[in-house]
C-alpha cells in the first residue's frame, strides 16, 4: 500500500482527504505512482505533470522521508518507506504568489 | 423572462449572482472552485443550464468545469489541449523565436444552436473546439497555421486568444482577437483565417498596413448587424462596418481611448459602452472617477455615466471579459473589477448600484437571460 499526500486544491478536486492510498504492483516509481493516481482520480490528469510530456509541473514538487526527490528520474525506485506504506509520498505545492 | 443569473470568474473563485427581471435585489452563491482563477465561465444560448467554467492555476495548469444545471453542481471535464502537428515558435517579447506552449483558457464561446459544442480560447494563441460538451477538445490549427503566425508576439498578459464571437446571422463566420497578434476573421467554420487589421495603429509599429502586430484588447458585435463589430483596442476605440476589412477610429471626446471593455446594448445596435482606463502603465480611470461611457451614435460622441459609481479614489481596473449587457428591456448593463466589485445598471447604463462589493479581484462576467 502506498500513501500519497496531495495539496490542499487537488483534495478537493478529487474529493478526497489529505491522504489516498494507492495499490501498485512492481517497482515504485514516481511514474508508478502517478500512473496509479490518475488511474484512480482521472481529474487530477494534467494537474500534476504535463499530458504529453509527463513532466512535473514546475510549481509542484515530490518529496518523501524528508528528501526532495523532484529531480530523480521518473523510474528511479522511490525509498523503501514509501513502497512499504512507512511513509507517505507527498506531492507538494510550491509556496509562492497571492 | 424571469430573471437572470450572472456568472462572474475572480482570482480566488467563481460567483453566481441571481435576480428577477426587475434586477434589484440579488442572491449571491460562491465562492465555487474557491481559491483557483476563475478566467471566464460562459453558458450556452441554446441551454441556459449548462454553464462551461474555466479554472487555471499557475501550480495545477488547467482545469474545466461544466455544469448542466445552472451552476449548482459541477463536474470535472476535459483539460488536455494539443496543438496539431508540431506547433512550431511564436515570437518572444525580445523578439526570439519561442515554442508554443499551453498555458490556459482565457474564454468560453458556446455554439448558438448546440449545447455540446463550445469554443474555447488559449493561451498560446489557438482556438480549440469541443463538441462533446468539453470532455475532447480539438484544435482548429488553420489559425496558428496562419502564415503570421511566427510573427505574433504576446502582450503584457500573454499570448492570449480572448475574444470569439460567432456570427448568428452566417454560423460558418467567426471572430477572434489576439494579444498582441490582432483581430481574424473566418469564413469556413474555422478552417481559415483573414487578419482583419486594416485602419488600425499602433504606436509601436512603425509599418500603418502591418498585417498584424495590434493589441485588441475586446470586440463586440449587435447580432441583428454583424458586420458592425466595435474593438477597444489598447489604445483607440474603433469600429468597422464592413466585418472588418476596414476599421475607423470612434474614440471622439472619450478622456483616454485606453481601455479593455466594450460592449453593445442589446436592442439598440448604435449604443456602445466603454470603461476608460487612464494609461497602458496605469490601469485605473482618468482622475480615480470610475465611468462607464456610452454612445448611442455609434460611436465619437460619448456621455459619462457616474450615477452609483464611486467618482473619487476609484483606482480600479475593468478587464476584458467582465463586462456585459442582459436581453431584458430596459437593457441590463453590468461589469466588475479589479477590486471585487460587480455594478449592475438596470436601466441601461443611467443609474448603478454595487451588487456585491468585496469579491476577489473580477476577472470575467457575463450574464444569462432566464426564461
Amino acid at each position: 500500500m502506498i500513501r500519497v499526500r496531495l495539496p490542499h486544491h487537488l483534495r478537493n478536486l478529487a474529493g478526497v482527504g489529505p491522504e489516498v492510498t494507492l495499490e501498485i504492483e512492481g517497482p515504485v516509481t514516481h511514474r508508478a505512482i502517478l500512473d496509479a493516481l490518475e488511474a484512480r482520480y482521472p481529474v487530477l490528469r494534467g494537474t500534476i505533470r504535463d499530458h504529453t510530456t509527463h513532466e512535473r509541473r514546475p510549481f509542484l514538487r515530490f518529496f518523501a522521508c524528508n528528501e526532495d526527490l523532484s529531480f530523480e528520474s521518473p523510474d528511479a525506485a522511490l525509498p523503501n518507506p514509501v513502497a512499504t506504506g512507512a511513509e507517505p509520498y507527498i506531492i507538494l505545492g510550491a509556496i509562492a504568489g497571492g | 423572462m424571469t430573471g437572470v443569473r450572472l456568472l462572474v470568474g475572480t482570482r480566488k473563485g467563481a460567483f453566481i449572482l441571481t435576480a428577477d427581471g426587475k434586477r434589484e435585489k440579488w442572491d449571491v452563491s460562491g465562492p465555487h472552485f474557491g481559491g483557483w482563477e476563475i478566467y471566464h465561465l460562459k453558458g450556452s444560448p441554446a441551454d441556459p443550464n449548462r454553464i462551461y467554467a474555466s479554472q487555471s492555476s499557475d501550480w495545477f495548469g488547467q482545469v474545466n468545469h461544466r455544469s448542466d444545471d445552472g451552476g449548482k453542481t459541477w463536474n470535472t471535464v476535459g483539460n488536455e489541449f494539443v496543438y496539431e502537428g508540431d506547433p512550431g515558435p511564436h515570437q518572444w517579447y525580445d523578439g526570439t523565436p519561442h515554442p508554443w506552449e499551453f498555458k490556459r483558457v482565457w474564454h468560453f464561446e458556446p455554439s448558438l444552436t448546440d449545447p455540446d459544442t463550445v469554443y474555447a480560447g488559449v493561451e498560446d494563441a489557438a482556438l480549440f473546439r469541443s463538441t462533446d460538451a468539453g470532455q475532447t477538445w480539438q484544435e482548429l490549427p488553420g489559425l496558428r497555421g496562419h502564415t503570421t503566425a511566427a510573427s505574433w508576439a504576446p502582450g503584457a498578459g500573454g499570448l492570449c486568444l480572448h475574444t470569439i464571437l460567432i456570427d448568428p446571422q452566417n454560423p460558418d463566420r467567426l471572430y477572434i482577437a489576439i494579444s498582441a497578434a490582432g483581430a481574424f476573421r473566418s469564413d469556413d467554420a474555422g478552417q481559415s483565417w483573414t487578419p482583419i487589421n486594416q485602419g488600425l495603429h499602433s504606436q509601436y509599429i512603425p509599418d500603418p498596413n502591418a498585417e498584424v502586430g495590434h493589441c485588441v484588447h475586446r470586440i463586440a458585435m449587435h447580432p441583428s448587424r454583424p458586420e458592425v463589430l466595435y474593438m477597444q483596442k489598447h489604445w483607440d476605440v474603433m469600429r468597422t462596418d464592413n466585418a472588418g476589412d476596414t476599421w475607423h477610429e470612434i474614440s471622439g471626446n472619450l478622456p483616454s481611448d485606453f481601455g479593455f471593455v466594450v460592449h453593445v446594448h442589446a436592442h439598440e445596435p448604435e449604443t456602445i459602452y466603454v470603461v476608460p482606463i487612464k494609461s497602458d502603465s496605469e490601469h485605473y480611470p482618468p482622475d480615480g472617477k470610475l465611468r462607464v461611457y456610452r454612445s448611442r451614435t455609434g460611436g465619437n460622441d460619448w456621455e459619462a455615466l457616474t450615477n452609483g459609481l464611486p467618482q473619487e479614489h476609484a483606482y480600479v481596473n475593468v478587464l476584458r471579459d467582465a463586462m456585459t449587457v442582459d436581453s431584458l428591456d430596459p437593457c441590463g448593463v453590468y461589469f466588475g473589477t479589479t477590486g471585487g466589485q460587480v455594478y449592475a445598471s438596470n436601466d441601461a447604463g443611467d443609474n448603478w448600484t454595487a451588487i456585491v462589493e468585496n469579491l476577489p479581484s473580477v476577472m470575467s462576467v457575463e450574464v444569462q437571460a432566464l426564461p
